[in-house]
């Protein structure tokens, strides 16, 4: 009892001092975000190889999420003879909630784990140490850069997600099944919103970009400087935020759409 | 000597990390005191887990002791803030014992990296420099390599040249000799000599190799269980009849620095009841 009981008090003690430890670190980052500003340069080789390298998974997964909206949504909205309003459905279901979302997980995926595994491995090599030693402090000159250019990659990864999903929708709902060409457009211009479907959609990949990128530089910077202290970092970076990402979505799509 | 030219200070310090219910654990430091007058070479001996490490934290101000002075320039390190470690930081070079070299740059992108970070040179000028710290460590020609193509005694004269880039007044190595071959190590303990005598900067070296530091170094300490147990000039040392200086001179297994570590009875751990260990 006595065992459940210590093990219950030193899981709590640890869960606050982390979230201590994480809202300290991410103060800390903006305080320091200065130099990722000032040299544009160490940011944009960040974004190079987070937003770049992206795009290959993000263009193919897409395309093909675009192709199943566009045979779901032909299935489902022919029963009632509004076929039309195919190019509405996949736009709004895009840009309001997969872009954001698959591409939030993707992105923690394919860029996430390797910001974690990149910081934890030169923690356990002694250069963030090395770094510190030379008087230039490690949050500002590698957690910063990498930071911004997650949450500046986040929402453009996103629209391109989108782009390529109306363009897959249109692939299989007119090119192939044979749904209006001009309703499929008209009906999309028509019906969504750029304030309020596009605008709150972007907001939603900044949101989920800021909390990706930071869980996942955090998880570096604070991980145990051993092989199984990295691996570990890494797969909590995969878990840690693709639940953030999904209870984020929940939260913002109940305030932004209720 | 007089106290103005101490560049390097510890009194009565006292260190152990902090347990997660905030009391301080094992003392990995007990009552140290240290000297390292301006100019010199000094050697800190011990065991692994004796506190040598320990130091050279305290030094670089990564670690704040429990009690006690930690002097580095005149300035008291405990209480510096930021901006003030970071200065001090300027005017120190660290020699981790792997190197700690930046994987992502290049040897040339490595040693550049403190004169980018904190001067404003222009790019010809960092060249220059950069050529001239890789030619004193004898790698010039190693420059354009990445630190995954060069061997771990090369990569280590690389973080040499590193932590020389801004002419530091106080050096700290890390374990310096450890896993180098013969020749390196012969290499380095003259490179840390000549380093030290040119630049004019107070060296620290952690090391548990004796032969190759009482060659070069002007004084030594001996730390075991967190406190100095000896200490003198290379001369000195070799004529101490110290027990433990001893024993870590012959190398013997065993002696004041036990060869097991504390255990239960063995015979006992293995089930043979009341029967003592040899």
């Amino acid at each position: 009892m006595t065992g459940i009981l210590q093990a219950l008090g030193r899981w709590i003690v640890d869960g606050v001092a982390k979230l201590g430890f994480g809202a300290r670190l991410f103060g800390q980052l903006l305080v320091h975000s200065g130099i990722a500003f000032r040299r544009l340069q160490l940011t944009i080789a960040q974004i190079h190889f987070i937003g770049n390298y992206s795009l290959v998974i993000i263009v193919i997964s897409g395309l093909f999420v675009g192709f199943v909206l566009g045979l779901q949504g032909y299935n489902t909205l022919q029963r009632y003879g509004s076929e039309q309003a195919l190019g509405l459905l996949v736009a709004l279901s895009l840009v309001r909630e997969l872009g954001p979302v698959i591409t939030a997980l993707l992105f923690a995926g394919r860029a996430g784990t390797s910001i974690t595994a990149e910081i934890g491995l030169m923690k356990a090599g002694e250069q963030l140490a090395a770094m510190d030693m030379m008087a230039v402090s490690p949050i500002a000159r590698v957690l910063a850069p990498r930071f911004w250019a997650g949450v500046v990659s986040m929402p453009m990864l996103a629209a391109m997600f989108s782009a390529v999903g109306v363009f897959g929708g249109y692939i299989v709902g007119v090119m192939l099944i044979g749904v209006d060409d001009g309703a499929f457009w008209s009906q999309m211009q028509n019906g969504v919103d750029w304030l309020e479907d596009v605008g709150n959609g972007v907001i939603k990949s900044v949101v989920f970009g800021i909390a990706v990128t930071f869980i996942a530089v955090f998880e570096g910077y604070a991980c145990q400087p051993t092989p199984e202290g990295v691996s570990h970092a890494t797969t909590r970076t995969v878990v840690s935020s693709s639940l953030t990402v999904l209870a984020l979505d929940f939260i913002l799509t109940a305030l932004m759409f209720s | 000597m007089p106290v103005d030219q101490e560049f390097v200070a510890l009194q009565s310090v006292s260190f152990g990390y902090p347990t997660l219910s905030g009391t301080v654990g094992r003392l990995i430091l007990d009552g140290v005191d240290l000297k390292l007058p301006k100019g010199s070479l000094v050697a800190l001996m011990g065991g692994s887990g004796s506190g040598k490490t320990t130091i050279l934290r305290l030094l670089g101000g990564q670690i704040r002791p429990q009690s006690g002075s930690v002097q580095v320039g005149g300035l008291e390190v405990p209480t510096l803030g930021h901006s003030e470690l970071f200065a001090l930081r300027r005017r120190m070079g660290m020699l981790f014992q792997f190197g700690a070299l930046f994987t992502d740059m290049s040897v040339f992108d490595n040693v550049a990296f403190p004169l980018r970070e904190h001067t404003r040179l222009a790019e010809a000028s960092i060249r220059d420099l950069v050529l001239l710290k890789l030619n004193a460590v004898g790698l010039r020609g190693a420059a354009a390599l990445m630190p995954s193509e060069i061997s771990g005694g090369m990569a280590r004269r690389v973080a040499l040249a590193r932590a020389i880039a801004l002419d530091p007044e106080l050096i700290m190595y890390d374990e310096p000799f450890a896993g180098l071959d013969p020749i390196s190590l012969g290499v380095t303990a003259n490179l840390i000599r000549r380093l030290n005598a040119a630049l004019g900067a107070t060296s620290i070296i952690v090391t548990h190799d004796v032969e190759e530091s009482l060659s070069i170094v002007d004084y030594v300490y001996f730390l075991a269980e967190g406190k100095i147990v000896a200490q003198g000039t290379p001369d000195e040392i070799r004529a101490s009849d110290l027990p433990y200086v001893r024993q870590f001179i012959s190398g013997a297994p065993d002696g004041p620095v036990r060869f097991h570590y504390p255990a239960p009875d063995y015979a006992r751990d293995l089930g043979l009841g009341q029967v003592t260990s040899p």
